[in-house]
């Protein structure tokens, strides 16, 4: 593992053992609804409260994913996992039940990303065996935190994201197998400039470019040599802004560009506003869409740049410019 | 320099609202809740027989009483993505906004979630009521003397 | 009970609403804004007398809207303040609309004891 350019790093042996991805009733009513291990038809995911259904996804994908790896959670050197909720009471609480060596991250949507990078990291330098890498999102949890009471009457414009409800989870390994994490790109804080937080998936385009571009030049890579580009939860509009944002930078999004939030949801058919968004969103597609994809031979080279809105309630009232933030993984099929 | 590029196409990739479709269904659903709080007024004066001020009365906690009811059937959403300010600007916005603040923090308890949490919406409009009357009010005591 | 009445509430009322979700639209702002701006207009406007006159030609089309709620507490204020002088304004101005907010508590509370929120 080394650093390369200004924000990337290209690790030597890091692996994906195994995956899983947990979801709520919308996506699995969704186009990827084949790709995820498990589902619940109940957005209490037959617990008792929002926070609980969310603890409930989030422990289910690190069981499948233990399960998958045949490993058990003794095996697991270290996860790094996190949540939107505050102080990511998700993870910390969930992880009340597994002795794992635990080190919360918080990347807002970007997440899934950030904790495969800090994984990858710990692991290419030599620390254990396995190292686990969770996220997990619940469209209730965000609303009430960021948002409104869920039955409240007020009116959403169109440019909203919908927070996936569901959780990630990857297990990496130095060991061989056929889905490899090659190379990571930090992501730097971006202002974006704007201050309306019901417009989201714009506000992180600026963070999205500049991980992109850092990508590129870091590694003197050109867009083609990806199967697939993939941001996080940018959303209809916001996969728009950065096309055009990028455009302003020589930089041509082609056919092989798509955002996981428009992946996730059938844009046309489901109540979802401008599209997903959430930890949840990137993990989910990553986790399952992309690694089964790559499993069965059909994606080879995916560089997902997860994003995130780094706002709080309280700034956002101070009129605040919301910081966006997005970390890349390229994850690539071993032939 | 980037910041600046970032701002200028961040500005002119500004998402359009459809101001005139949300005029229109806000018209038609205020209008409608009017209407429904005409009746309940004819129906308090004319067949209860109650006078002028306890029938406005009556017909104010039956609106609230609805809203609150649809709120908890998880329905007053609803109508308020299609509605919006036709669904917020009358009184059952006032009603909706306490009842699902309430009921969201249900998990928390009876004292901590539900009684805490119930003014965390409406008490803008309540201080904002109180406080200008405290000002017209003033003003014409003064001008009135 | 005539037709003009209900012709008129529904006019009155739908208008206002209409007014409400163009500055909500044009101007970006949030419901919260909404509410107080229009709370606020309905205590001012009775400093003009205007919403008496509104009152008499929407009936229920300007009781229901939030901005009879600004009108009926400046109202109250007043009439007390006519009874027993300047301190009336504080101790009279929940008169009129004690009603509709104590229900509102009431019926808030019962509600969230009785339904778990949907989501």
């Amino acid at each position: 593992m080394r650093k390369v350019g200004k924000q990337s790093i290209v690790f030597d042996n890091v692996y994906l053992k195994s995956s899983s991805a947990v979801v709520g009733p919308l996506e699995m009513q969704g186009p990827l609804a084949k790709y995820f291990d498990a589902h619940y038809d109940n957005l209490y995911c037959e617990k008792q409260n929002w926070e609980q259904a969310e603890m409930q996804l989030f422990t289910d994908a690190l069981d499948i994913a233990l399960v998958k790896g045949n490993l058990t959670p003794d095996e697991i050197d270290l996860i790094f996992a996190g949540d939107l909720n505050n102080q990511i009471t998700v993870a910390n609480y969930s992880l009340r039940d597994y002795s794992i060596p635990y080190v919360g991250v918080y990347g807002a949507c970007s997440t899934s990303t950030l904790s495969l990078i800090n994984g990858a990291c710990l692991l290419d330098g030599g620390f254990g065996r396995y190292i686990m890498c969770a996220t997990s999102s619940h469209n209730a949890t965000s609303e009430r935190q960021f948002r409104y009471p869920t039955e409240y009457g007020g009116q959403k414009p169109d440019s909203i994201t919908f927070t996936v409800t569901g959780a990630g989870a990857g297990i990496l390994t130095r060991q061989i197998t056929d889905v490899r994490l090659t190379k990571a790109t930090v992501g730097t804080v971006v202002d974006s400039g704007t201050t309306d937080s019901l417009d989201m998936g714009r506000s992180m385009a600026p963070a999205a470019l500049q991980t992109l571009k850092a990508h590129l030049e870091d590694f003197q890579e050109d867009l083609n040599s990806f199967d697939l580009i993939l941001t996080g939860d940018l959303s209809t509009y916001g996969a728009k802004t950065l096309k055009e944002l990028a455009r302003e930078f020589k930089i041509e999004l082609g056919n092989n560009y798509h955002d996981c939030g428009m992946l996730v949801y059938d844009l046309d058919n489901q109540p979802v506003f401008a599209g997903g968004s959430g930890c949840a969103c990137a993990a989910v597609v990553m986790y399952g869409y992309v690694v089964k994809q790559m499993l069965a031979g059909r994606l080879n080279k995916v560089l997902i740049i997860a994003t995130g809105a780094l706002l709080n309630p309280i700034m956002v009232a101070q009129k605040e410019t919301i910081p966006g933030i997005a970390h890349a993984v390229v994850l690539e099929r071993v032939k | 320099m980037e910041k600046q590029i970032y701002q200028k196409v961040l500005n002119n990739t500004k998402v359009k609202r459809p101001v005139v479709k949300n005029s229109l269904q806000a018209f038609l659903v205020g209008g409608i809740i009017a209407l429904l709080g005409q009746a309940l007024l004819d129906f308090y004066q004319l067949v209860v027989n109650l006078e002028e001020k306890v029938a406005t009365s009556l017909m104010s906690i039956t609106l609230v009483f609805l809203a609150s009811l649809l709120t908890g059937l998880g329905i007053y959403d609803r109508i308020g993505q299609f509605a919006g300010a036709g669904s917020i600007i009358p009184i059952t916005g006032f009603s909706n906004s306490m009842t699902s603040a309430a009921l969201e923090s249900k998990s928390e308890g009876i004292v901590l979630g539900i009684m805490t949490n119930m003014f965390k919406l409406a008490g803008a409009v309540i201080v904002a009521g109180i406080v200008s009357a405290f000002f017209s009010a003033t003003l014409i005591y003064l001008f009135s003397r | 009970m005539n037709w003009v009445d209900y012709l008129m509430a529904f006019l009155v009322g739908g208008l206002i609403c209409l007014i409400a979700q163009i500055l909500l639209d044009c101007f970006r702002l949030l419901p919260v804004h909404l509410v107080v701006l229009f709370v606020i207009v309905g205590s001012f406007l009775e400093i003009l007398k205007i919403y008496d006159w509104l009152i008499k030609i929407g009936r229920a089309g300007a009781l229901v809207p939030i901005s009879s709620f600004g009108h009926s507490l400046t109202h109250a204020a007043l009439l007390e303040s006519e009874k027993i002088g300047y301190l009336g304004i504080l101790t009279g101005v929940f008169d009129l609309t004690a009603g509709g907010i104590a229900s509102a508590i009431l019926f808030a509370f019962i509600i969230a004891l009785v339904f778990k929120p949907k989501g």
